[in-house]
């Protein structure tokens, strides 16, 4: 297991790139103070490698959420910039630089049927029905709903609702996949069932996901790097990288590697929450 | 197939028919040992007795009235709709307007009916503008809300994806304001009803109508009483049909997805 140090906010020098080709996003030095003047985030340096699996983690108010919403472009830093595959926002959604994000709900439309629902990302960029249908239909299958494609999200569980927003994600063939908390209200079962599944298919179409979650077990189980995040201000704290074999399966679960990162994580959560409560380092 | 009485639909029919039938016989029975004089209030079969002799008049009374209702329904609809998307152009233009559409709301009909009566030389014409005007603000407020009333989290989605204005009102604006409103044209519906009938009255003393409102005042003035009831009868069905129509729509539009519509499932 490599511990990185703790991250010091606008430390250019611990920033991360992989040795082979660009990497997907660049933080720089970014940081978020809200109207109301609270300081969601420290100024932030982060490089996220292509092909990477990043989860952010942490306690409440530390910011991964505001972090992974300015990932996505929905909203802007206070200071500092972002890149996307070194270039700015604009020229995000061409060909091999398409990203696309799943929110904690599944917010499908509850008046559309499941693969009207998944459609929807491709009528934005007016795609005719008879190149947009095959698509859908992969897409849905990739996520094992195939049978279901005529129902309405009302007649779906929960965790068959979160498929199909993966799914409409999927549709648009991504390279970059943000996913904030997607499992959260989930039973553990199901949340298994998807991680398996998300590993997988981030590993066959060679994504970078970010991925944001409370659960431990959920973030060793994905990441292939974790970032442990803390608040007042949000900050990164400390950085853990899961050197482990992709994809992963229960195997992986099972191991006593899996229990040691475990472990590990959990106690620099708790530190990180300690530092939260005492105002940190600010 | 389950036994008829514990059919849903079926209750929600017979249970209120077999109330009005105990209501109707009590009303039959009681007024009949009393012996209330029929100038003073009839019983149903002298109200049905004139239903059948008054027959010719009282439908074609009926059908001025349904006219100037559904007219007057249509108009409001269609006017209400595109205020409605108006409004959520822009705040300026909402707020800026809305005190109007409430100052229009709370005049009352009659008080703006002799005007509106005066002013425009057809009669068919000033009374559905009457019917209009009271029709006008459930649509106008219930769709407002409903094309405002947008999933945050589907808002956003669009955002990211960078939807156009016209594709975020189709796919998600319009869509999403459904619900609200067929709950407004079930008000609309009834009160394009009321407003016909009040602007019959208003137009009726001056003896420029002949609908259902104006053969209520008719019976009045020569004390045939059950005729009044039957003209009271045929618009409250009239009413009641409206409403049920409006009901059956909404129905059939939202019943795929919408919360009000669905049944819960066993």
């Amino acid at each position: 297991m490599r511990v990185l140090l703790p991250l010091e906010p606008l430390d250019q020098t611990t920033r991360q790139t992989t040795a082979d080709g660009a990497p997907a996003v660049e933080v720089l030095s970014a940081e978020k103070v809200f109207a109301n003047g609270a300081r969601g985030l420290a100024p932030i340096d982060l490089s996220i490698a292509d092909g990477e699996f990043l989860t952010l983690i942490g306690p409440s108010g530390c910011g991964k959420s505001t972090l992974l919403k300015l990932i996505a472009n929905l909203i802007e830093p206070s200071d500092g910039r972002l890149l996307w595959w070194r270039g700015d926002f604009a020229q995000v959604g061409q060909e091999g630089r398409r990203l696309a994000f799943v929110f904690q709900e599944p917010t499908l439309m509850p008046w559309a049927r499941v693969e009207a629902n998944v459609r929807l990302p491709l009528e934005f960029g007016n795609m005719p029905r008879a190149t947009a249908d095959p698509k859908v239909a992969e897409a849905i299958a990739r996520v094992g709903l195939s049978k279901f494609n005529r129902h309405f999200p009302r007649q779906l569980s929960g965790g068959m609702k979160m498929r199909v927003s993966i799914a409409r994600a999927l549709v648009t063939d991504p390279n970059l996949l943000l996913m904030d908390e997607p499992f959260g209200a989930l039973d553990e079962f199901t949340r298994n069932k998807l991680d398996d599944d998300l590993v997988n298919l981030s590993w066959e179409r060679k994504l970078t996901t970010v991925f944001v979650t409370h659960s431990i077990y959920e973030a060793v189980f994905l990441s292939t790097r974790i970032i442990v995040m803390a608040a007042n201000p949000g900050r990164i704290f400390r950085t853990m990288t899961i050197d482990q074999p992709q994809p992963r399966d229960q195997g992986f679960r099972d191991s006593p590697k899996f229990a040691v990162y475990c472990r590990e994580l959990s106690t620099w959560l708790a530190e990180a929450s300690l530092q939260s409560a005492g105002g940190g380092v600010s | 197939m389950k036994p008829l009485f514990e059919s849903e639909a079926f209750v929600r029919i017979a249970a209120p028919v077999a109330v009005g039938i105990v209501l109707f016989a009590m009303w039959e029975v009681g007024f009949r040992l009393a012996s209330v004089p029929v100038y003073l209030f009839p019983k149903p079969t002298d109200i049905f007795a004139s239903l059948l002799h008054n027959g010719p008049s009282l439908l074609r009374a009926l059908l001025v009235t349904l006219r100037v209702t559904l007219q007057a329904f249509v108009a409001a609809v269609i006017l209400g709709t595109l205020i409605a998307f108006m409004f959520v152009q822009s705040r300026a233009i909402e707020v800026s307007l809305f005190p109007y559409a409430v100052l229009l709301q709370v005049t009352p009909v009659v008080a703006i009916a002799p005007l509106i009566i005066i002013l425009v030389k057809n009669t068919q014409l000033s009374l559905t503008i009457c019917a209009t005007l009271v029709a006008l603000f459930p649509i106008i407020s219930n769709t407002t809300l409903g094309l405002r009333s947008v999933d945050p989290g589907l808002a956003n989605f669009f955002r990211m994806n960078r939807a156009s204005r016209f594709k975020t009102l189709v796919k998600l604006r319009v869509p999403g304001a459904l619900p609200y409103f067929f709950g407004g044209l079930r008000i609309s519906s009834g009160l394009a009803l009321i407003g016909a009938v009040v602007a019959e009255f208003v137009a009726g003393t001056g003896g420029r109508s002949s609908g259902l409102a104006y053969e209520i005042l008719d019976a009045g003035f020569t004390l045939d009483i059950p005729r009044m009831f039957a003209a009271l009868f045929l618009i409250t069905l009239t009413g009641v049909l409206l409403f049920a129509a409006m009901v059956a729509l909404s129905q059939w539009v939202l019943s795929d997805w919408h919360d009000s519509e669905t049944r819960a499932e066993a």
